[in-house]
């Protein structure tokens, strides 16, 4: 942290207008952790933006007393790659929900990840349409009864973290928008990351979704709905820490620890193994038969696209700074000359 | 023959006098795998060394290789050149030069009474003609009577050139089109040495193909000299233009120049965010060899996203560009309509090519007007310029600058495939006269406010992320009056609704006023706007020297209008606008000034002839005499 920066406090980052989400809404505690999180960062507040596209949690922006974009619907990571290529020296976070990020984004959403462009996404899956009044979205589950599928949504969902391995991200963790110290922690990490730090939230929307996360957020469960990943620790979860997952061949499974079977059984989490694989296996673990993993998926090192961008303009200013005559004169030229005048007088 | 190519010499070994033309019109027209357009380049790069004024018109497929031999296939370039000041590629070619029977059925009836072909007879064989879908030989079957035609065996004779050569057959073969510019070059009296140079420079790690394309270049050329084929050749002297230094540019090259030049002189970063469309990709080509300008390209992963990361540059403080064509601007309507209302300047360039959907991609129109006045939800006026000619894309790129940036305001600017990929003789501006595009970013966090206006602009500041104590949101919400806050308050969007648009209608004050060239008032004003300025200019000189009294006045600015417009169009008794559309212009100066304008309309998908604008002006006026 520079010395030279004031110390911020998490009332620093609060804007001067009213929140105006739902009561309830999980993007509250979102909110305040991006908030509590920036000012443990101790960075200028000017250096920090948010841009965000179209949807309840895109309003995001106009309640943090940063620079802030609120764009249009979709297309956050393309203005974000836009201002980051301009602009190194900001931090960039790009706020986006499930309709926003997986529909009518979904291809910036893809190319993002693919050049690593370093900026953080918060994506806020609430698997619902909110601010349309209850749409099913590309994250609701199959079968899902909403105003747009009376009988039943017949559409397969995305699975964001999937979609986001495959697109070559460099970056992938998840967390619960309930679990502050855990989301926190995620958001410091993406910070770090240089590249695309992209981290799915779990989102209440207790209108339109209510409880679509309760199995693994309701005390009673979720010790055993929830598989917390640590880096070089095996995977063991359960109340009593009696469960763990192992790799069996293709496959992963639950074991139940205690018997023949221990901890030195269980899968041991490397969040930085080049090979997406594992993270992708991790990525399909869901109830009823699985715990839901949170936690980084994948961190590893990979060239940024808008560092080189600018290395490649840094080579060719330095090594033939252009110059406006040059090229206005450049190229194959000609001269007309002044008619021969006859002399005055 | 082939002896006598080793060492051929410019100066023509025979005692053909050359005859003095003023102006001559030559179509090169082929297959597309020929390097037809490659060969009309060269020609046209040789007369603007040469000293020529010159003037092109680029025709090609919109496949890249459509089947060989085929009408489907057939690419042409038209080039004009004269002794003196020309607009236009001209109406019709002089000289026709016909690769294959396709070419030549497909030009003909564009070509001069008693005009020149040259075909290549070894492709007027069963198989091409079938391709055709000719049953007899047009060379034999009356089709070429009143031309006058010249049969030469292009293939056989670059087979024969290149005896030895290392190069394989096919690659021989495709150097045939060499052959041809060097008879073109023969007739034409032009020197060999550019072309010669510009080929060891393209293929400077291939110096086999290099020197057997330069071997079959003076191959052509000794051919005429040697033989009696021609009985004429011709000889175009220099024009007479104004005194200066000149390159030969064309518009995509200009405009690339010109938001370079704009970005050096405003102090901004030049930011292209593009996706690959014709006929506007060449602005992201050119622009991508540009690095050492600090200019950075973006290829961006659609339309949509190319526009969005530009207004992100602007955003960040970067002079944000995005350039596409009538199909692609469809897409960034909303981006656009974003820009407008969060107010960051931003150039937009609309390359039109015909239209609807996807079109014609490869041809010129001029219908995209409506869609940059109206072409997004909601009120959002935007400021429109049109560049009248391929140099002018140069001066336009500039002026898009200057204005995006001292209004907040995204700026379209609007050039088409003819001004595009033709290109003329340009006077290079002295640098010194470049305008002085410098603006200040807000500093100041005293009293600021995001939405706060100048008062002579009314434009807001640009406060870009970075700046302590700026802190501040934007977005596409309607925002309150100075402090840019969410407001859904009704009496708010209203205001906000009109002083934007007051703000674009503001610029009128940096429009200057429309000229006329002609009569001040009178019978018949001719309105043009963007690429059809050339060929007004040159029907309205034909006019003229029959005797007509007419004026011209082409627009540039679309947006807001010049502020003497009305005053103009109510000075002319008839007032006639050709466009390439269905009257988009006619539509929105009827609605503006009540006042009756004539559509002349075109939408063949290549620029008007001048004599199509003359026979209309003839028509007007005799109809004016009837009435009094």
């Amino acid at each position: 942290m520079s010395t030279e920066t004031p110390t911020l406090k998490k009332k620093d980052f609060q804007s001067d207008q009213d929140v105006r989400w739902c009561p309830g809404c999980g993007d509250y505690s979102i909110l305040s952790a991006v908030q509590t999180v920036f000012a443990k960062l101790g960075l200028p507040k000017e250096k920090m933006v948010i841009v965000s596209g179209i949807g309840c949690s895109s309003r995001f922006p106009y309640y943090m007393d940063t620079y802030g974009f609120h764009t249009i619907h979709g297309r956050a990571p393309a203005f974000a790659s836009g201002l980051k290529m301009a602009r190194p020296d900001l931090h960039v976070w790009v706020v986006t929900g499930d309709g926003d990020a997986m529909s009518i984004g979904g291809n910036h959403f893809i190319h993002l990840l693919r050049r690593n462009v370093d900026v953080n996404v918060l994506l806020f899956n609430n698997r619902i349409y909110g601010l349309t009044k209850g749409q099913y979205s590309p994250t609701s589950e199959e079968g899902k009864r909403t105003k747009s599928s009376p009988m039943g949504s017949v559409d397969h969902p995305f699975n964001p973290l999937g979609l986001a391995l495959g697109s070559g991200a460099s970056f992938v963790g998840r967390t619960v928008d309930i679990f502050q110290p855990h989301m926190r922690e995620l958001m410091l990490r993406a910070q770090a990351h240089r590249g695309t730090s992209f981290i799915e939230i779990y989102q209440n929307c207790n209108i339109f979704n209510d409880k679509a996360f309760s199995y693994m957020t309701d005390k009673p469960n979720r010790a055993d709905n929830v598989l917390y990943l640590e880096h070089g620790k095996p995977m063991i979860f359960g109340a009593e820490q009696n469960k763990g997952i192992r790799l069996n061949g293709l496959q992963l499974e639950v074991i139940e620890l205690g018997g023949s079977m221990g901890p030195e059984d269980c899968l041991v989490w490397d969040e930085d193994r080049q090979n997406p694989a594992f993270a992708f296996l991790l990525a399909q673990l869901a109830p009823p038969n699985f715990p839901t993993p949170i936690g980084v998926f994948r961190a590893v090192e990979q060239s940024t696209y808008d560092g080189d961008v600018l290395r490649q303009i840094d080579a060719a200013t330095t090594q033939n700074p252009g110059k406006l005559e040059d090229l206005i004169y450049g190229g194959d030229t000609w001269t007309v000359e002044p008619p021969q005048e006859q002399p005055a007088g | 023959m082939t002896t006598a190519v080793t060492n051929p010499e410019e100066k023509s070994g025979r005692a053909v006098t050359p005859e003095k033309l003023s102006d001559v019109v030559i179509r090169f027209a082929g297959d597309s795998g020929d390097g037809m357009q490659l060969t009309g380049g060269q020609f046209t790069s040789t007369s603007a060394m040469v000293g020529n004024d010159l003037s092109t018109l680029p025709d090609y497929p919109a496949e890249i290789r459509a089947p060989q031999g085929t009408l489907a296939g057939v690419s042409a370039f038209q080039v004009r050149i004269a002794n003196h000041d020309i607009h236009t590629p001209g109406d019709e070619p002089d000289v026709l030069v016909a690769m294959n029977p396709a070419a030549l059925v497909k030009n003909l009836g564009d070509l001069k009474t008693n005009g020149v072909v040259i075909a290549n007879t070894d492709d007027f064989d069963a198989r091409n003609l079938k391709k055709a879908n000719l049953e007899t030989n047009p060379l034999e079957d009356g089709s070429v009577e009143g031309y006058r035609v010249y049969e030469v065996a292009l293939g056989t004779m670059t087979r024969r050139t290149l005896e030895g050569s290392p190069l394989d057959s096919k690659s021989q073969e495709r150097c045939k089109n060499m052959f041809a510019l060097g008879m073109a070059y023969w007739m034409f009296s032009r020197p060999l040495e550019p072309t010669i140079q510009w080929l060891k420079k393209k293929f400077g790690r291939k110096p086999d193909i290099a020197e057997a394309n330069v071997k079959v270049l003076k191959a052509g050329w000794n051919y005429c000299d040697i033989t009696q084929v021609f009985q004429v050749r011709y000889e175009v002297d220099k024009a007479q233009l104004e005194p200066g230094i000149y390159r030969n540019i064309s518009g995509n090259s200009a405009l690339a120049m010109g938001l370079v030049a704009a970005s050096r002189r405003s102090g901004l970063p030049l930011f292209l965010g593009a996706y690959p469309i014709t006929p506007a990709s060449d602005v992201l080509h050119n622009l991508s060899t540009y690095k050492n300008f600090g200019v950075t390209t973006f290829q961006a992963e659609d339309e949509i996203a190319a526009i969005c990361a530009a207004i992100g540059a602007a955003y960040g403080g970067a002079l944000g560009v995005t350039a596409s064509s009538g199909p692609g601007i469809a897409l960034k309507g909303e981006a656009l309509g974003l820009a407008m209302i969060v107010e960051l300047p931003l150039i937009v360039v609309n390359v039109q090519r015909g239209g609807p959907s996807t079109g014609l991609p490869t041809k010129t129109e001029q219908s995209d007007l409506f869609q940059a006045f109206y072409g997004r939800n909601g009120e959002s006026p935007i400021p429109i310029l049109a560049a009248a000619s391929p140099k002018d894309c140069f001066d336009i790129a500039l002026e898009a600058c200057k204005i995006a940036v001292k209004y907040m305001v995204p700026v379209m600017v609007l050039s088409d495939g003819y001004i595009a990929n033709g290109s003329e003789p340009w006077l290079l501006p002295k640098l010194e006269d470049l305008p002085d595009l410098r603006t200040d970013f807000r500093t100041d966090p005293e009293g600021f406010h995001p939405y706060q206006r100048d008062e002579k602009t009314l434009a807001r500041p640009w406060a870009i992320p970075g700046t302590p104590g700026l802190e501040h949101r934007i977005g596409g919400l309607e925002k309150e009056a100075v402090t840019g806050n969410v407001s859904y308050d009704p009496m708010n969007h209203q205001a906000m609704t009109d002083v934007r648009a007051a703000k674009v209608a503001r610029i009128v004050q940096d429009v200057p006023d429309l000229e006329v060239d002609g009569e001040a008032s009178g019978d018949l004003l001719v309105l043009g706007w963007g690429s059809t300025s050339g060929v007004i200019t040159g029907a309205l000189n034909v006019a003229r020297s029959e005797g007509l009294n007419v004026s011209r006045a082409h627009l540039r600015h679309l947006n807001p209008f010049p502020g003497n417009l009305g005053e103009v169009l109510a000075s002319f008794k008839q007032v006639l606008v050709p466009e390439m559309n269905c009257g988009q212009l006619a539509f929105i100066l009827q609605g503006k000034y009540l006042k009756e304008v004539v559509s002349l309309t075109k939408v063949e998908g290549k620029p008007f002839y001048r004599h199509e604008i003359v026979s209309r002006v003839k028509e007007l006026l005799k109809g004016d005499a009837d009435v009094h």
